[in-house]
């Protein structure tokens, strides 16, 4: 079965490590920040400028001046703190956020990715994902594998504008956790209850399939 | 205006100057601490043909989507335009230019235009359709490209609280891109929603010094929310 998008939440927290300053983008990665163990110390950082983002706002707590990337109500955790867009931006692309997460339309096995406009259909923009994918060193890239007709969404080379070139090494996708190494996937864990080979099947870009490919636990 | 008294009593009075084709700078990320008066007053003067670097476009009748209604914006530098009919509507028609540039390589652009910088290195954007025609260099076997800083005949922002002199202090997210755009304008315009003598402010605790500061305002602010998103108790 493929992943629940609860499921690619659970299975990106648990890339998480104690202490770990981390970026979620919109959507799926943004839920990943509702499986963060209890025994553990998570400081989520939001591109608009606050280190330390907590939970939605109760009713009587919503507050038009905090907001998050996604322009929702947010809360400040303990230990929070504010700052500028530009100092934001330096933490990003000074390298100093520990882990990444956003989404995709198409990555490939150059480590490119194609997130943030189809030519021909509505230009909403890139927001700040050509800064955290140039910024960060540890990205996980959350997708669907393959689109709704069984079009494979990891492939040999993005066809899509790209956001970023080369800066790719993982992938979660729906079906499967990959790595990106020498211009290749190399299949590390399946989705409980997906074959091998029906991964291979939904993969473009050259596929490295090692002897053993576990289950994704939970 | 006298000294370092930087505050104006009216918004004709703080957008004096202000002309046709003008590029402006402005505060603010969503509808999260943006100028909600300057921006009525750009409407009210009837400016055109402006070019407004700003993250975002405003909505359907707020912020900088007012400024659409009446085609007062000629193109918009940004990072990402969703969120608003009438501009899609006068972007797929071709009237409105929209520059699309990465918010990190915005937020830097706007402070070097005020830092006397006039161009940076970034890797953001290599390799993509915004690093087209820009110069590229390697500095340790990485890949760069060279973004020039942007600068405004105006800049328009928001602040919490000030003194008279402009001393500035922000409140939570709703400082974001404020501090920058400020600096980027020849004249920077800031509305604030409390104004108190110079002196009380307690110099530690100033985000952005009022050297940066050419107009002063008050203001009352109804304070917009895109996405208002709440948890059960």
């Amino acid at each position: 079965m493929a992943l629940t998008r609860d499921q690619l939440a659970q299975r990106v927290a648990q890339e998480f490590k104690d202490g770990y300053y981390v970026n979620l983008g919109i959507g799926i990665p943004t839920l990943a920040a509702n499986f963060i163990p209890d025994d553990m110390q998570v400081m989520l950082q939001s591109e608009n400028g606050l280190l330390g983002m907590g939970p939605f706002p109760l009713d009587e707590e919503v507050d038009a001046d905090l907001i998050n990337a996604g322009k929702q109500t947010v809360t400040m955790a303990e230990g929070a703190s504010l700052f500028s867009s530009a100092e934001s931006f330096a933490m990003i692309r000074g390298g100093h956020v520990d882990l990444t997460v956003l989404g995709a339309f198409e990555v490939d096995c150059q480590g490119n990715i194609a997130s943030y406009m189809i030519p021909g259909k509505l230009i909403k923009g890139m927001g700040g994902a050509m800064d955290l994918v140039a910024g960060a060193d540890n990205i996980i890239v959350t997708m669907t594998h393959a689109s709704k007709s069984g079009d494979s969404k990891l492939l040999s080379k993005c066809t899509l504008p790209l956001t970023g070139k080369g800066c790719i090494k993982r992938v979660l996708t729906d079906l499967a956790l990959l790595d990106i190494e020498d211009g290749k996937f190399i299949l590390r864990e399946r989705a409980p209850g997906v074959s091998v080979d029906e991964i291979a099947k939904l993969t473009s870009g050259e596929l490295v399939i090692p002897e053993h490919v576990p289950e994704m636990v939970f | 205006m006298s000294g370092f008294d930087k505050v104006v009593t009216s918004y004709a009075e703080a957008l004096d100057g202000l002309e046709d084709n003008m590029t402006i700078i402005a505060g603010g990320f969503g509808l999260c601490g943006i100028p909600e008066n300057l921006i009525k007053e750009i409407k009210r003067r009837g400016t055109k043909g402006l070019t407004i670097a700003s993250n975002n476009a405003g909505t359907d009748g707020n912020g900088l989507g007012l400024l659409l209604e009446d085609r007062q914006i000629k193109k918009m530098i940004s990072s990402y335009v969703g969120e608003n009919a009438l501009f899609e509507a006068q972007m797929m028609s071709g009237e409105l230019e929209v520059e699309l540039t990465p918010q990190g390589t915005l937020a830097e652009k706007m402070r070097a235009g005020g830092a006397g910088i006039p161009a940076f290195y970034t890797a953001t954007g290599y390799g993509t359709p915004v690093g087209e025609g820009k110069e590229v260099r390697e500095f340790n076997g990485r890949h760069y490209i060279l973004e020039e800083a942007l600068q405004g005949d105006f800049s328009i922002a928001k602040a919490w609280k000030a003194d008279r002199c402009g001393n500035l202090m922000f409140r939570k997210t709703a400082r974001n891109f404020n501090p920058m755009a400020i600096t980027a304008g020849k004249i920077s315009v800031v509305e604030v929603e409390e104004i108190v003598e110079i002196g009380e402010l307690d110099p530690d605790e100033i985000h952005l010094p009022g050297i940066y500061v050419n107009r002063l305002i008050k203001g009352t602010f109804e304070k917009p929310i895109e996405q208002r998103t709440v948890r059960s108790a």
